[in-house]
């Protein structure tokens, strides 16, 4: 299908951005890479009356060092996370994650704020920003606000962003020297929406200890899970496959109510999260032994 | 850009030619393509980005476009298939495709060849696994892909082919 009419704005900065959705509070939307807006546009499952385009506000992209990790402005595009080797080096779970958004020609277009502001539970940055504690910078009309991402989140397509707000800038802070990150997914096509998801942060003590897990999923409910309570049970604990297992359990019995549809049913994303903690966990652990 | 409530004028650079265009924003711009240019080598199968049948280039880099609208393409360029021959030869990627049969009914074809030329411009020998990942995005549903993949690798092998021997030529 086509998507109706609408009226198109393409402001060229963040002051006309914001001054046109103040002026259209009732049903303005803002494309930024439209990979997902585009798509329910077409099946007209969205219909906005006024569109946003903020892709020639070229002061949205950027990405540029922050606090020991990175400030990334919320155009940039998933085709830049993986190819930039800035974020390879900083934080290469990003990289890691967005080589798993769509494919190519999606990654072309479609932008890091756009997937956390469009907050799909599938999708895979908004699991990682929760893993990273990263935090999001919101624009208004009366001013910006900080968000950590875990309070972002509040559910199946829905943030913590108001009416006329911008999702400006991703904030994510770089991680201990003897840390370790990894990212694993499960979908039955390359490209696909994952069945499930797990990005994953490992930082060592001096004598070869768990100082710190974390742990963020995609997939596995309607929004980024993050389940404290195994990474609790990791601290200060060997890496090795008991404690993989142990954290896997704690996963999977805080998933109350994943997905179930044609592509799996909720036992078996369940079952999924769990062989993907321990997977994700060994990786990330192996890399921060690599990173002495 | 001019703009009123209903149409905008764009400036849209398709294969190298400018049109001066007045559109709809809701255009899609693979519709604009075929329908107000009557480039129709560029199809559309799903519509929502899962296909990869509308794939054309944006500024040299591959982009669905039935997830794009025209009115975003002014001031840019735009690559469609019908852009890939030069003075009536077949590009090598059209030629690969023809001589291995990596086509049935065609129909997902512009798009398979316009992934692969981003692809073979980035990287000019990609190994068999590179070009599945990179053909991804793209659903054929005769082929199987293997011819695909088959043609994908022929054309970079006569594109290299072609490349090493120009400057003997240039020589000779």
């Amino acid at each position: 299908m086509k998507p109706p009419k609408f009226r198109y704005f393409a402001p060229q900065s963040v002051e006309e951005a914001l001054a046109l959705l103040a002026e259209h509070v009732d049903g303005a939307r803002v494309l930024a890479g439209g990979q997902s807006l585009v798509p329910l546009m077409n099946m007209r499952l969205v219909q906005p009356g006024v569109l946003v385009d903020i892709n020639g506000i070229n002061e949205l992209a950027y990405i540029k060092a922050w606090d020991g990790g990175l400030a990334i402005g919320t155009l940039t595009r998933d085709a830049t996370l993986v190819g930039d080797s800035t974020v390879a080096e900083h934080l290469p779970l990003l990289c890691e994650a967005a080589r798993h958004v769509g494919h190519p020609a999606i990654r072309n277009r479609s932008t890091a704020g756009g997937s956390i502001a469009h907050a799909d539970p599938a999708a895979e940055l908004p699991a990682v920003m929760v893993a990273l504690n990263a935090e999001f910078e919101v624009r208004g009309r009366s001013g910006s606000r900080t968000i950590p991402a875990q309070d972002f989140f509040k559910g199946y397509l829905t943030t913590d962003l108001k009416e006329g707000e911008l999702l400006t800038e991703l904030r994510v802070p770089g991680l201990p020297s003897r840390a370790g990150s990894a990212f694993v997914e499960f979908s039955r096509r390359e490209g696909d929406y994952a069945l499930a998801g797990v990005a994953t942060v490992i930082a060592l003590d001096e004598d070869g200890t768990i100082a710190d897990a974390r742990l963020g999923l995609c997939s596995v409910g309607p929004s980024p899970v993050r389940p404290r309570a195994a990474e609790a049970l990791l601290r200060g604990q060997r890496p090795g496959s008991e404690a993989w297992a142990a954290a896997a359990s704690a996963v999977v019995s805080v998933l109350d109510n994943p997905l179930s549809d044609i592509h799996g049913s909720a036992d078996y994303r369940r079952h999924l999260a769990g062989v993907l903690t321990r997977k994700a966990l060994a990786i990330a652990a192996e890399r921060a032994e690599g990173n002495r | 850009m001019m703009q009123d409530e209903d149409f905008v004028m764009i400036r849209l650079t398709v294969n190298g030619e400018t049109h001066r265009l007045v559109v709809e924003p809701r255009r899609l711009l693979a519709d604009v393509l075929r329908e107000d240019l009557g480039l129709t080598g560029t199809n559309l199968g799903c519509e929502h980005g899962a296909c990869g049948a509308c794939t054309v280039l944006v500024d040299g880099q591959s982009v669905r476009s039935c997830l794009m609208f025209a009115v975003q393409a002014s001031g840019h360029e735009v690559m469609t298939v019908e852009g890939l021959a030069q003075g009536g030869e077949l590009h090598p990627l059209q030629k690969a495709f023809w001589e291995k049969q990596g086509l049935q009914c065609g129909f997902c074809t512009p798009g398979f060849l316009m992934t692969a030329y981003e692809l073979l411009r980035h990287n000019a020998s990609p190994s068999e696994e590179e070009i599945r990942y990179a053909l991804s995005g793209n659903i054929c549903r005769c082929t199987g892909y293997q011819h695909i993949i088959e043609a994908v690798q022929s054309a970079a092998h006569s594109m290299a082919e072609a490349k090493a021997t120009v400057p003997s030529s240039t020589v000779a």
